[in-house]
């Protein structure tokens, strides 16, 4: 056992935070030229884009896992930005680069990595959500163009994405999975109408999305006519699974026994009380459970070993983890729990900011695969029973 | 970074399997069960030869003087069998006497302990759950040499000819070949695979002994959470086997999604900390200022997913599952044994909380 990262990545390790310390203050938090430069800068040293080729914008870093995680955990230290949050960079860039033409990706790849064009996903439809292969969306080759008729669903910040990818049938008469393209679509067209969905939490972070007639020029496919499915498989295999997502959890644990200081019950500080305290140090379990799980997976990957089936498990635990930190934490705010968290100016928010965790840990067992779904590729890849027809998301 | 396990402690792992898949079946395993005694002397035997019985005995002393994470990595495979006897008593009282032990004390009975010709158990519990060094009050004779009161769920005591015994004040004392001055008194067991009874002293002779009472409880935590595991880890395995078996209305039971959601949440509770109790071995080994808190968590969270584990693969197999000649309950009642053994789960999440300064004791 040696839970360090040895002598080569300590001195990494010293380079990075010398580095944050002369090129970032967390006063450049709110400035949106101060993020862009600095990022410039991080990928010029090698610690942004390390996967993504030069002459895109990247830095083009060998692989090396552990490099990445002393990266990530230093840049979250100094509170630094990564990589600009949202799926272009996460799932269209890697999708790109292994499918997607020459001068696709010298299109496409270099403003989404400086941040310049957003992307939606244009995956789920009011019917397609777990059986997304079920896609109705259709597109038919007219005159050189698509054209794009039909209805996607839960597509976030659709309103300020210049474009997105998308899941459309181009092939009816072809078998289910054999019958969907992966377009590429510019969302700023006059066929192409955005209706914000308010959500659970009062905010409005998803949208429909409704085509008419929407057009987009007949080589804005990423692979071959009908092969959108597994193009769009490669782009989940790049989703980040829950290896290192410990983390954030232990913060937000941490976060939890602070709020337990902090509350009282029966006039005492709550974290006074043995019943919090037992059901903190029960979370607590789990939560060292899945720290060590994945330096265990972490380091057999290192190794190309096969970590076995835990690697099926890892978002079901962080959600499940997340519904128990939700469950004592409106233990703790009580009253507060009344309250619907108001970012009105001049208001301050109080303890009822942990409801946004109470709802955004419910939305993490439904986005990205519902528990359920998970369940089954567990069941089935992971512990190697039956396989249902269709119902493993695969 | 290199969280996973040595070649050489996989190859443990593998040989200590390999020789309970051999020795131990289930027929064999119920026959220990239902015995008289619950001992198998010639898995014993077998047990010493591979070095299991001396794991932590040092070298010098006939042992295989190796550390806490190779003896919890055993426990696991041990646990995985169910493997039945007085093997965590032993382990434990071996390391207490190679730890505190006077060069005499470790002459005489460390080599006897890791060929196993002797045997050795450990006195901690004095009813009520008092198992925890603070709590015990045994009395030692005002000149220091003899024992005098009750110490409730020993291991295997009848068998032992050396025994680890707390006394008031949080220390430990040897107690050796005890003889007519100690009287056990028998009582039912819920896991035959480690029987218990209590015992009482009557100015029994005994020695001081220099070891660290709250090392020992910790080893105790860390060897109980390791057999947890590969319990519960088992638990799984036979009832996903099952369902790969099981037929009805026509199909594998294990096609249903019900049964494949039931198993897959059991999983999940189960299959993650692994790394857990690996952890808590390490640092019982290499870091000290966490040992006491990790083998509190370690203990306590996998304690409860071993007992969940029991019942859900029980109800799992049906009717079968709640045979006795089936042999599916053994892994159940070891599940609670490990769980109320050395103290319950909530005991030691108080514990934890304790040592992490959320609150005064």
């Amino acid at each position: 056992m040696d839970l360090s990262y040895g002598v080569e990545y300590e001195a990494f390790r010293a380079e990075v935070r010398a580095f944050l310390e002369e090129s970032w203050s967390p006063g450049d938090r709110r400035d949106p030229e101060r993020i862009r430069a600095f990022r410039g800068q991080a990928t010029e040293r090698g610690y942004l884009f390390r996967n993504i080729p030069r002459r895109f914008g990247g830095s083009e870093q060998p692989l090396d896992v552990l490099k990445g995680q002393v990266i990530t955990e230093e840049f979250r230290r100094a509170r630094a930005p990564m990589e600009p949050p949202g799926i272009g960079v996460s799932m269209l860039v890697p999708t790109l680069l292994e499918r997607g033409e020459p001068w696709q990706q010298e299109m496409f790849i270099p403003p989404t990595l400086s941040g310049d064009v957003d992307w939606a996903q244009g995956y789920s439809e009011p019917g397609s959500g777990s059986d997304l292969a079920s896609v109705r969306t259709r597109g038919e080759l007219v005159d050189g163009e698509w054209v794009i008729n039909g209805q996607k669903i839960w597509t976030s910040n659709a309103q300020n994405c210049k474009y997105m990818f998308a899941l459309v049938r181009t092939e009816p008469d072809a078998p289910k999975h054999e019958g969907i393209s992966y377009l590429l679509l510019d969302l700023k067209q006059p066929g192409v109408t955005i209706r914000p969905l308010k959500m659970i939490t009062g905010q409005s972070g998803f949208n429909e999305v409704f085509f008419d007639d929407a057009r987009t020029p007949a080589d804005w496919i990423v692979g071959k006519r009908g092969e959108g499915w597994q193009v769009s498989r490669t782009t989940l295999k790049h989703e980040r699974t829950g290896i290192g997502g410990a983390e954030n959890y232990l913060d937000q644990f941490d976060k939890l026994v602070t709020l337990a200081g902090s509350c009282r019950r029966n006039g005492r500080p709550a974290i006074e009380d043995p019943v919090i305290q037992d059901r903190l140090a029960e979370i607590e379990g789990y939560l060292h459970a899945h720290k060590y799980s994945t330096y265990r997976q972490l380091s057999m990957n290192l190794g190309a070993k096969d970590p076995g089936p835990v690697s099926f498990m890892n978002k079901l635990v962080v959600t499940d983890i997340g519904h128990r930190i939700a469950a004592v934490a409106q233990e703790l705010i009580g009253d507060d729990s009344l309250l619907l968290p108001s970012y009105e100016p001049g208001h301050k928010v109080g303890n009822e900011r942990w409801m946004n965790q109470f709802f955004g840990s419910l939305g993490v067992s439904i986005a990205g695969g519902t528990s359920n779904i998970q369940r089954n590729i567990i069941a089935e890849r992971g512990l190697g029973l039956p396989r249902d027809s269709q119902g493993d998301g695969k | 970074m290199k969280f996973e396990l040595s070649e050489q402690q996989l190859a443990l792992q593998d040989t200590v399997d390999r020789l309970l898949q051999e020795r131990l079946d289930r027929q064999r395993l119920l026959q220990v069960f239902d015995s008289d005694d619950g001992h198998d002397a010639e898995l014993w035997q077998a047990l010493a030869e591979m070095g299991v019985l001396g794991i932590l005995a040092p070298e010098e002393h006939g042992g295989i003087g190796l550390g806490m994470l190779d003896a919890a990595v055993v426990a696991e495979v041990l646990g995985r069998h169910a493997a039945p006897g007085p093997i965590l008593g032993h382990t434990l009282a071996t390391l207490a006497i190679a730890e505190g032990g006077s060069g005499e004390q470790r002459e005489r009975w460390l080599p006897a302990l890791a060929a196993g010709t002797a045997v050795a158990t450990v006195a901690l519990d004095e009813a009520d759950g008092r198992w925890q060094p603070d709590e015990w009050q045994l009395g030692v004779s005002s000149s220091g040499d003899a024992l005098s009161g009750r110490k409730t769920n020993v291991l295997y005591p009848a068998m032992a000819d050396v025994m680890v015994v707390g006394v008031a004040g949080g220390a430990l004392v040897l107690v050796e070949n005890p003889g007519e001055t100690m009287t056990v008194r028998q009582v039912p067991c819920l896991d035959g695979t480690r029987r218990v009874a209590h015992v009482d002293f009557d100015a029994t002779p005994c020695q001081p002994l220099a070891t660290s009472a709250e090392r020992l409880r910790d080893a105790a935590l860390v060897l109980l959470a390791a057999d947890a595991f590969g319990g519960a880890r088992r638990c799984l395995d036979l009832a996903v086997a099952y369902a790969l078996e099981r037929e009805q209305f026509g199909r594998l039971i294990g096609s249903f999604q019900g049964l494949k959601h039931q198993l897959a949440n059991l999983a999940v509770e189960v299959e993650p900390a692994r790394g857990l109790y690996w952890y808590a071995a390490h640092a019982f080994d290499a870091v000290p200022e966490e040992a006491p808190r990790m083998a509190a968590i370690a203990k306590a969270h996998i304690c409860d997913r071993f007992v969940h584990a029991g019942r859900e693969a029980t109800q799992a197999h049906g009717g079968i599952g709640y045979t006795w000649e089936y042999g599916l309950h053994i892994w159940l009642k070891r599940a609670v044994f490990d769980k109320v053994f050395m103290g319950v789960p909530s005991l030691h999440r108080r514990r934890s909380a304790v040592m992490a300064g959320w609150a005064a004791a």
